[in-house]
């Protein structure tokens, strides 16, 4: 790189160091301010230099979130944050990658790739801000509103049952999955933290209410609890069935597992025109 | 008459049965012994069973089409005489197994039988046809007939018995071959041997690619393209790059725009199908000024269409696909050669102007051979993208800055203090949002304007035939092979025409069209699309009035086909050729 800091860094990143002067565009109690605040304190916590962070995103109101922090960001088109993410990961290794969005972006258009994104396994670190409905198009169900859901998209309520995206990461060979709520943001920043830690696939679903067109504040704070002590986060079978849960939802680190080993592949070496074109001598 | 100085030599057969391969093989020989060779083929969308045809065409010059009549034809069975039959010269020459089917008694040309099941069957390789096939119509036309035995050890000389009884049967099918009576005039023989190689054109995109540099390659399989993928996906990580097979054709676009955005040259290959769905991709790509290069191996639409036949249809979508005013650069080859240097050119354009850039290639040029004389290596300089230069302040750094030319310096992550976040919002210097009218105007005009000179360019046409003529053909891709032929015909007979063939089709070198428009009275646009997509252009474009030349059969123009329509132009009689 040619480019040359004139100033030297701090030695200790603050979680504001992570912060940009842009002002978010969320509506006042949003619960994405409290997913920005843990991923800052979060970042802060693994000391990530902010020039070697890139976080990638979709489009939806948790999707401008990139814009906010004072680190490297790709917003990219509805959905396909993940195949953006995995193309700079695969270029990029030495690069700490995060891919965040909403509901839409990776339960409904975006979908597609998710399955795919955790059985590759790579070191990515994925934070969905969930709250069930569609927010900057002012309100429209999504797929992980409740049956019955009544919008402006369904008057007649919602006749399709919510997906459980937990149970199609962990079918899908995601080494590391958690759920946190944006309204207790020490815990959601500490399973962030882990998430980033990890090496592999890290998915972390976060529970973060729309106050302008489905306020869940009140109903999470009644549903939600911490997956008990006793869980082993090592054990698949227990994982799922915390997953499928929907009477209550369960916080924390349902599922962690080491990451895939990458398969062997040739030494690399430079490049040779000549020496490729002979092959195709007559 | 016209003196021909070529020969066209198609194999056709059932897929599976061996023909392709007998083609496959007498190109390569016939490359080898020092002639060129232009290939042409034709395979059932399915994977087992269907019609199959290879043809060869061979000169002792230059060959840049497919050819026009078959001249030798050879029928594995009835089927295969069925579906060719229309497209013989009139003093064509049939080869047939007579055990598969019997002379058909419309046709009155010269007729050699050549039973190659039993043959093989006497030479102790039951499933030796197709190298039977390969002696004989070696034997009796002459194509590399020096070269068989170092091709087909090469071929097929992985087993040491499967190598012996293949050469056994080669050599039964050149002495059947030999001991024949020679009835016809078809001897195409080397004038000497020559350093070229012999390539296809998706090697050649693959080659050019390498050379430019590439370092990281997404896509999805999709015939013509998958070669190239399956290429790429042996050859990047021998060489440090990233390699990813994508779960569909989005996540492949957009994955290059993530390596992109990360500083890498990159690049994805799919054909029509996978362009549509690429097109909010590219959109993106124009919008956020990030490098990617996207190859679209044509093959006949819409939907899809004619997965196995050549097509120049998507030119449109190339131009305009997607929502919103993008700008890109779009290339088309004609020739293997051009795919090499025109896929060089694509990684270059796309770093320098900060844009995507399509290259329209075909089905038919994915996979025909051609003869194709060494690259000079060193007129292929690399060009990278333009990146910040000197100290960096702190939230100084503008990513889409208003310099003169309207190129800004682009950071890749890991610089310090540069952070930004590229976004397809509409956004200001800084790269943020930034949806003021005045700010929209400026930038809108910024992604446009910059590409702007590469209208005044002369670099991106190619021009042949006389210098002024009543006739001037303007072409894009693989049809300029043909109108290239129908040129040298219509010289052969001292009727000047004039051509230019466009390899850049957007932005449009209007100011080389405009020049050329000087020197012809009418201008001809052949091209194999039913709305005459590259003519309307033309017309919308330049404000003129061209004569637009349609084929919408999911087969290329033969050079005959455009030289008909110069004599009808001009008001002679149709052209015959010797």
């Amino acid at each position: 790189m040619t480019a040359v800091p004139i100033t030297s860094s701090p030695v200790v990143y603050k979680p504001s160091d992570y912060r940009s002067d842009l002002k978010p565009i969320w509506c006042p109690g949003c619960g994405d301010f409290g997913v920005l605040a843990a991923i800052q304190q979060a970042l802060a916590a693994i000391q990530v230099n902010p020039k070697d962070l890139a976080v990638v995103s979709g489009i939806g109101c948790s999707s401008r979130l990139p814009g906010f922090l004072q680190t490297y960001g790709l917003h990219t088109v509805h959905g396909r944050a993940l195949p953006a993410a995995i193309g700079l990961k695969i270029a990029r290794p030495d690069l700490t990658v995060m891919a965040v969005g909403g509901d839409g972006d990776f339960f409904s258009i975006g979908l597609g790739h998710l399955p795919h994104a955790a059985r590759r396994d790579l070191d990515l670190t994925v934070v969905v801000m969930d709250n069930a409905i569609y927010g900057l198009t002012k309100g429209q169900t999504s797929p992980t509103s409740p049956r019955g859901h009544v919008t402006k998209s369904t008057p007649y309520g919602q006749s399709a049952q919510p997906l459980h995206p937990l149970a199609i990461v962990l079918a899908s060979g995601a080494s590391f999955v958690a759920r946190g709520f944006s309204s207790q943001p020490k815990q959601l920043a500490e399973l962030i933290r882990a998430g980033l830690e990890h090496r592999g696939f890290a998915f972390i679903h976060v529970l973060s209410p729309c106050v302008t067109f489905y306020d869940t504040y009140k109903l999470y704070k009644e549903l939600v609890y911490d997956l008990p002590a006793t869980h082993d986060p090592s054990d698949l079978d227990a994982a799922m069935h915390y997953a499928v849960e929907s009477e209550r939802l369960p916080l924390g680190i349902f599922y962690r597992r080491p990451p895939l080993e990458p398969l062997p592949r040739p030494t690399p070496k430079p490049f040779d025109t000549q020496a490729y074109l002979n092959r195709f001598r007559a | 008459m016209i003196q021909k100085e070529d020969v066209v030599i198609r194999v056709a057969g059932e897929s599976g049965d061996g023909s392709s391969a007998t083609g496959e093989m007498l190109a390569q020989a016939a490359a080898r012994s020092g002639l060129h060779v232009f290939t042409f083929r034709t395979t059932p969308a399915e994977i087992k069973g269907g019609p199959v045809m290879f043809q060869v065409r061979a000169s002792n010059s230059p060959v840049r089409s497919m050819g026009d009549a078959v001249d030798v034809l050879f029928a594995f069975n009835r089927e295969a005489w069925d579906l060719h039959q229309a497209d013989l010269a009139p003093n064509a020459v049939l080869l047939y197994d007579p055990d598969e089917f019997e002379l058909p008694v419309e046709f009155a040309g010269i007729a050699y039988q050549v039973p190659i099941g039993r043959l093989a069957q006497e030479a102790g390789n039951r499933r030796g046809k197709n190298v039977v096939a390969l002696g004989v119509v070696a034997a009796l036309f002459g194509l590399g007939l020096n070269k068989l035995e170092e091709i087909v050890r090469a071929k097929l000389g992985k087993k040491a018995e499967l190598l012996e009884s293949n050469l056994a049967a080669l050599r039964a099918g050149i002495a059947y071959g030999q001991q024949l009576a020679k009835r016809d005039p078809f001897w195409m023989e080397s004038s000497g041997e020559h350093d070229r190689y012999v390539m296809t054109g998706n090697q050649a995109i693959i080659a050019g690619a390498l050379h430019a540099g590439v370092e990281f390659f997404a896509g999805y399989p999709i015939t013509p393209a998958s070669d190239i993928m399956e290429g790429m996906a042996t050859i990047l990580p021998q060489i440090g790059g990233g390699y990813l097979q994508a779960e569909d054709e989005i996540a492949a676009i957009m994955a290059c725009i993530g390596a992109s955005y990360g500083g890498k040259r990159a690049m994805t290959a799919t054909s029509g199908p996978g362009l549509s769905l690429m097109s909010e991709g590219i959109g993106y790509a124009s919008m956020t000024e990030i490098p990617v290069v996207i190859v679209d191996a044509q093959r006949g639409g819409p939907s899809t269409g004619l997965p196995t036949k050549m097509e120049q249809s998507d030119l449109n979508i190339a131009l305009h696909g997607g929502h919103g005013d993008s700008p890109r650069i779009v290339l088309a080859p004609a020739s293997v050669a051009e795919c090499f240097h025109l896929t060089v050119w694509a990684f270059n354009l796309a770093e320098q102007y900060q844009t995507p850039v399509i290259i329209l290639s075909d089905y038919s040029l994915s996979f025909r051979t051609e003869t194709v004389e060494p690259f000079d290596l060193s007129q292929y300089p690399r060009v990278d993208r333009l990146r910040p230069t000197g100290e960096l302040a702190p939230k100084q750094y503008r990513r889409y800055e208003l310099t003169a030319n309207l190129i800004s310096p682009m950071v890749a992550p890991g610089v310090a203090y540069a952070q930004y976040t590229a976004t397809g919002l509409e956004h200001n210097e800084f790269g943020n949002p930034d949806y003021t009218p005045h700010n929209h105007a400026l930038m809108t005009e910024k992604r446009w304007g910059k590409l702007a000179p590469l209208q005044h360019s002369r670099a991106y046409v190619r021009r042949f035939g006389a210098e002024r003529a009543k006739v001037g053909i303007i072409c894009w891709g693989t049809t300029a092979g043909p109108c290239r032929g129908a040129v040298y015909l219509a010289s052969q007979e001292d009727l000047p025409v004039a051509m230019l063939q466009v390899q850049m089709l957007s932005p449009l070198p209007v100011d080389a069209i405009s020049e050329f428009l000087e020197q012809v009275e009418i201008v001809l646009v052949p091209e194999v699309n039913f709305q005459g997509q590259f003519a309307r252009l033309l017309q919308a474009e330049l404000g003129i009035k061209v004569q637009s030349m349609t084929k919408y059969t999911g087969m290329p123009f033969s050079r005959l086909e455009i030289l008909r329509q110069i004599h009808a132009l001009h008001g002679l009689a149709e052209p015959v050729l010797a």
